[in-house]
């Protein structure tokens, strides 16, 4: 299915400091839906580059990073289970703490 | 040629020596008026201890709303916006803002919540002004430089608006002194520049209960929402747990255009004056997403309050006791101050001065420098003869090195410099263990350099 994909505030860094990703993403081999979980491990293995540490903390994002699905916290919609459907649009975001 | 140089540098002095009195003058000045102030506000409170208009308030002009005619004319332009009107302005005028930072974000919502009316605005800023804070924290001038940011931005402010109270707080926000302060203002903004200080502000003001704009904004990129407001969430209940201190980056290491602060204070301003003045759908439970590059902004849905919370939450019993014994450094494991990073990794003779490097160069020592910093960070200055190995890349360049070593005589030293002797010790660490053992990085970097040994060599 396609997604599209941003990182900001500096999560960019980790992926050849491209902001937005067009992509193809296929749920798993005898699965009908892809979920956020899924997302993470093939973003983890497709994007990023250097560093993952910076991005992911076991299967989840690191301290620090939002992750909005639809403009919408993935907080709201079930975190790592939120299922994904094509054309969705999923950001994510490391806070910020400059002034 | 001499005559004139002579002639300019008297000129100078002259201009220097005014200035400093100025500036003394104009000092003297604020503290008659906070004098007069406070003398205003005993013998208010003594004579009509029900008054709620402000403090310098010159006579209500008796429409039942307590403005002055001279208010009424100065804040005109809001007063005829139906959506805003008397009765905003008039909530406005009783309202007292805590603006926490008087720095990137800081200086342009101090600005227009002092050009607004905001009955009492605080602010608190323990550091002094410099010549590298002026691209972006337009409250200040050069004339104010190596004075309080506190006293310069209360000394715009009060050219601004003469009639608002205006209390300097000249001290950094930490568990000992935030409750005390915190708690005489209505609303608080976060303007600061650290992740401890953030958790800190949001923290305290879940204990007071009080509302809170935070802002924040690096390179090109802002982020802003506001907290512990009508049953919204706190810092914590969207970020539970602090960043790793790799993943906060400081403006003084990363870089900011000077304007992206700017614009994400300005909408701190803009979000504290709907709070103060109920007026507008503030931004709680949403977060507003700034890239200057792209010029877009995204306002996303955020999560509400987490009954998980330790300090907002059902459960949570986070009093002001534990504040005040809460080690907010520990907890972030970053310092609420902006002193840079000393490390020390390496043994002494692994390691020289910038003056004895400046000796070995003059005695003619053949060698190599390399220079580890990044490639835009080479590009504003360097020392010369210095090569460019950006740390991120010294690995796949080794070659370079071991033939730039062997251009030079045999037994060349080999030295490694970058901002301010950090990153020049893990390099020479790594070098090291690679094989180049006699490997030595010059104690403080660039910065040394231009301390001790050449004065005009600039610093950024």
């Amino acid at each position: 299915m396609q997604l599209t994909l941003e990182f900001g505030g500096g999560l960019e860094l980790l992926c050849d400091s491209v902001k937005i990703h067009k992509v193809n993403v296929n749920p798993q081999d005898g699965e009908d839906k892809l979920n956020m979980k899924d997302l993470l491990a093939w973003v983890r293995t497709n994007l990023i580059k250097e560093r993952p540490e910076m991005f992911m903390k076991g299967d989840s994002v690191r301290p620090g990073v939002l992750v909005l699905v639809n403009d919408c916290d993935w907080e709201l919609s079930g975190q790592l289970d939120t299922t994904l459907e094509e054309k969705d649009v999923v950001v994510f975001i490391s806070t910020l703490h400059g002034g | 040629m001499e005559a004139n140089g002579g002639e300019s540098s008297r000129i100078l002095r002259e201009i220097e020596n005014l200035k400093s009195a100025k500036s003394e003058i104009e000092r003297r000045i604020s503290d008659l008026e906070a004098q007069l102030r406070d003398i205003d506000e005993k013998d208010e409170t003594k004579t009509n201890s029900t008054r709620s208009c402000p403090p310098l308030s010159n006579g209500d002009s008796g429409f039942g709303h307590g403005l002055s005619p001279d208010m009424i004319y100065r804040y005109s332009r809001q007063l005829l916006l139906p959506s805003f009107g008397v009765q905003a302005q008039s909530s406005l005028l009783k309202a007292s803002i805590l603006v926490v930072g008087a720095g990137g974000l800081g200086s342009p919502a101090l600005l227009y919540l002092a050009a607004c009316g905001v009955g009492r605005l605080g602010i608190v800023d323990h550091d002094v002004v410099e010549l590298n804070n002026l691209h972006r924290q337009i409250i200040h001038t050069e004339a104010y430089i190596g004075q309080s940011k506190v006293e310069s931005a209360a000394a715009a402010c009060h050219s601004i608006n003469s009639t608002i109270q205006i209390v300097e707080h000249k001290e950094a926000l930490r568990t000992s002194n935030a409750l005390e302060i915190l708690s005489k203002y209505d609303i608080v903004i976060d303007a600061t520049d650290n992740a401890p200080s953030r958790y800190l502000i949001s923290d305290c003001c879940v204990v007071l209960g009080k509302p809170l704009v935070s802002g924040a904004a690096i390179g090109l990129e802002g982020q802003l929402t506001v907290y512990n407001y009508n049953g919204g969430p706190c810092y914590r209940c969207l970020f539970p747990t602090p960043p790793p201190t790799t993943a906060c980056q400081r403006c003084s290491d990363s870089g900011v255009l000077g304007i992206v602060p700017g614009i994400i204070g300005c909408h701190q301003a803009l979000e504290a004056i709907k709070i103060a003045s109920d007026v507008g759908e503030p931004l709680s439970r949403r977060m507003l997403l700034f890239d200057a590059l792209t010029a877009r902004i995204r306002i996303v849905k955020i999560r509400g309050r987490s009954s998980q919370c330790e300090v907002c939450g059902e459960n949570a019993t986070f009093t002001a006791k534990q504040f005040q014994e809460f080690d907010y450094e520990k907890f972030t494991q970053s310092p609420l101050s902006m002193t840079p990073l000393k490390l020390d990794l390496l043994p002494t003779e692994a390691r020289i001065s910038s003056k004895e490097y400046k000796e070995r160069v003059v005695r003619g020592e053949p060698h190599a420098l390399v220079d580890v910093r990044p490639a835009h960070h080479f590009k504003i200055s360097s020392l010369p003869n210095s090569m460019n190995v950006p740390l991120s890349s010294l690995e796949a360049r080794l070659p370079e090195i071991s033939s730039a070593l062997k251009r030079e005589e045999e037994h060349a030293s080999l030295y490694v410099v970058c901002r301010r002797g950090n990153d020049s010790q893990r390099a020479v660490d790594y070098l090291h263990k690679m094989g180049f053992t006699s490997a030595k990085d010059i104690i403080g970097g660039l910065e040394s350099w231009a301390h001790d040994v050449d004065p005009n060599f600039p610093t950024y």
